[in-house]
């Protein structure tokens, strides 16, 4: 993002002095580097465009939330979709956590999430850090071995094949061990590691540092960025993983999240109080607990995004460019 | 280049099991090391050098190579009688039975493989260029504040599960959703969009639309931001129009990208949304929305034809590849940079 507002603002600082902007003032409309500022009619062309677009995305998720916190009796009488609640009413989201099937699911997918994105971090920042230690032995075989794997896809009975075989089936390592390193998230590593200063690492090689020391002293301090998108990444990518859950879970009690929302979210199974793990006689509209499910699974993506915004442009260019 | 690499990682397997081995030592350039004093030392001499570098590579190349490259070798079982009680060990040997599904004019595939096709034609068409149109809306904004705000925005979906994605375009296109209880409400008549094998196809692309166009602006956006500025400046002199400039700097600039991608999206073209299309099915039907992956699914996991499944797969994994390597050289020979240069 930053490149981009310098590009825009960097005609002032250009050594070449003789450049067009003194010599435009015949021009009706201002210019910024040569090109000519939209006149009005574009102007609110694109602010009606643009302003669309925004209230797609935030609007759905506005109705979610209002009807998660909805009275049922609201919720009723809106026939299930709420924009705008007049009451708040917590009671939605007290049986979703008062330890049923949804309570078990959320538990599932953060230990999954947190040993995962744990575990991927250290296997990509190793590997990237040995495929950055260009000459030494195997590194170009290896670069190559994961690159070319970025090209293909082994297909689903295959990988089912091996995960059975491995005995990970209906285990939470079958949701985090055939997805933890992403070879293109060692690519984005790896470039980010072979631009560090040669100087830094030689210096510390003479004063007779190891090459784990080199990794963990020097490498990983200076890479806190990209570990932080990478990191970020893989988390989103575990809590929202949907396809391996499918694949390999086939025991209800061991599903994440994202199944659990598919079964009473998306399929509209019915959640009934057995479910929930309580013996309240009246339940909520099931709409509202479908809301609550939904808000629970999307709320740690919404925490997590700004932080993953303020990085992301760069994590990605890094690999873009480079890889 | 796929296949001289490979076997190395294979025959390595006598020399020392932490190893892994990869490269045939004496061919693996040494110039560029960081001791190029030492240049003369033979392939074990140098492996024990580095082996600091090979032990910290070891866990995550093994990962990858079982994941990735071991399991390719499951596709055998797209030649066998494959029965899971058996194992590949013991499981009979049927030759090329299991492809005949390909060519037999079994309806369920042709299904699916017609679906995938005119869905991913679909997507090509309909969202392929949408995030270049909105890159190019965005690049045009004066204010860096209102473009970060609507960047924020418009990158969300993307982080977002496709379970969450269907259930959202439940909640606001459904039968009791927020766009058939305003028509109601204004007593209009409501829309059946969800369960509705007409509207499905428009529903999943617009679905596609809503999660990732944002998102894949941001690779347009780097390319915009790198366009050499004198060039707008220069054609700004010789009184070229926006338009003008948007027609022949803007896109000729991005052309390499587009290209890019598109060949990355030509070998993806037979595998399209399994998550999106199997979270549906059961509410459209297989009909429109039986895809080759989910076909696979459907058949080898959920109904037992392994062989077949692993065949039908095979087959798809192979013209994939082929494809994004047809194209490249395609882009090649008309002067392109593509995806890699071999």
């Amino acid at each position: 993002m930053s490149a981009t507002t310098t590009a825009r603002t960097s005609t002032a600082r250009r050594p070449r002095t003789t450049g067009p902007d003194g010599g435009k003032r015949p021009r009706t409309r201002p210019v910024i580097d040569g090109v000519a500022m939209p006149g009005p009619f574009e102007r609110t062309v694109k602010g009606v465009v643009l302003t669309i677009a925004c209230a797609l995305v935030i609007l759905p998720f506005v109705g979610i939330i209002s009807t998660s916190l909805a009275t049922p009796e609201q919720v009723t009488e809106a026939g299930g979709f709420v924009l705008l609640p007049t009451g708040i009413d917590l009671s939605a989201y007290q049986m979703i956590f008062a330890g049923g099937v949804v309570t078990q699911a959320l538990w599932i997918s953060i230990l999954v999430t947190a040993i995962g994105t744990t575990l991927s971090l250290a296997l990509t920042t190793t590997l990237g850090w040995a495929l950055s230690r260009k000459g030494a032995f195997g590194v170009r075989a290896m670069l190559l071995v994961v690159l070319i794997s970025l090209l293909f896809n082994p297909g689903i009975i295959p990988s089912y094949l091996v995960v059975q075989r491995l005995g990970l089936l209906d285990t939470l390592w079958a949701l985090i061990i055939p997805t933890s390193v992403s070879a293109f998230n060692v690519v984005v590593v790896r470039a980010f590691f072979v631009q560090l200063p040669n100087e830094v690492i030689d210096a510390a090689r003479i004063d007779g540092a190891t090459e784990w020391q080199l990794f963990w002293r020097i490498g990983l301090p200076l890479s806190k960025p990209v570990l932080a998108v990478v990191g970020l990444f893989y988390g989103v990518g575990y809590w929202n993983a949907f396809f391996n859950a499918l694949l390999y879970m086939s025991d209800a009690s061991k599903w994440p999240l994202q199944l659990v929302l598919r079964t009473y979210v998306v399929d509209g199974a019915q959640l009934g109080s057995q479910d929930l793990g309580i013996d309240a006689a009246a339940l909520p509209p099931q709409t509202s607990l479908q809301m609550a499910i939904l808000v629970v699974s999307i709320v740690p993506v919404l925490l997590v995004y700004p932080f993953l915004q303020r990085h992301f442009a760069k994590g990605m260019l890094t690999g873009a460019v480079k890889g | 280049m796929t296949a001289v690499e490979e076997p190395r990682t294979g025959r390595a397997g006598t020399l020392r099991p932490k190893s892994g081995g990869r490269g045939s030592g004496s061919r693996t350039p040494s110039g560029t090391g960081p001791q190029p004093v030492r240049r003369r030392q033979s392939w074990w001499q140098r492996l024990v050098r580095d082996r600091a570098v090979l032990l910290l590579a070891l866990p995550g190349m093994a990962v990858i190579i079982v994941f990735q490259y071991l399991a390719l070798g499951g596709n055998v079982i797209a030649f066998q009688d494959y029965q899971p009680y058996l194992g590949i060990g013991r499981s009979l040997w049927v030759g090329f039975e299991n492809f005949q599904i390909l060519f037999s004019g079994d309806p369920e595939f042709l299904s699916a493989l017609r679906n995938t096709l005119v869905i991913t034609l679909l997507q090509t068409v309909f969202v392929f260029p949408a995030p270049i149109i909105l890159a190019l809306l965005l690049h045009s904004l004066v204010s860096n504040r209102v473009r970060q705000i609507v960047q924020s925005v418009l990158y969300l979906p993307h982080f977002l599960s496709w379970v969450i994605v269907v259930a959202v375009f439940q909640q606001v296109l459904g039968g009791a959703g927020l766009l058939n209880n305003f028509l109601r409400s204004h007593g209009w008549e409501p829309i059946d969009i969800i369960g509705n094998s007409d509207a499905f196809y428009a529903l999943i692309t617009s679905q596609v639309i809503w999660k990732d166009t944002g998102w894949a602006t941001i690779l347009f956006l780097a390319v915009l931001a790198g366009i050499d500025k004198s060039l707008y400046e220069a054609s700004a002199v010789d009184g070229a129009s926006r338009w003008r400039q948007t027609w022949h700097i803007t896109l000729p600039g991005m052309r390499p990208i587009i290209i890019m991608l598109l060949i990355l999206k030509l070998g993806d073209s037979l595998s399209v949304g399994f998550e999106q299309l199997i979270l549906q099915q059961q509410a459209v039907g297989l009909g429109v929305s039986d895809v080759l992956d989910t076909y696979v699914y459907n058949q080898g996991v959920l109904g037992g034809f392994w062989g077949v499944a692993a065949a039908v797969g095979l087959v798809k994994g192979l013209i994939g590849l082929a494809l994004v390597l047809v194209a490249n050289k395609t882009a090649h020979a008309f002067g392109e940079e593509g995806v890699y240069r071999a």
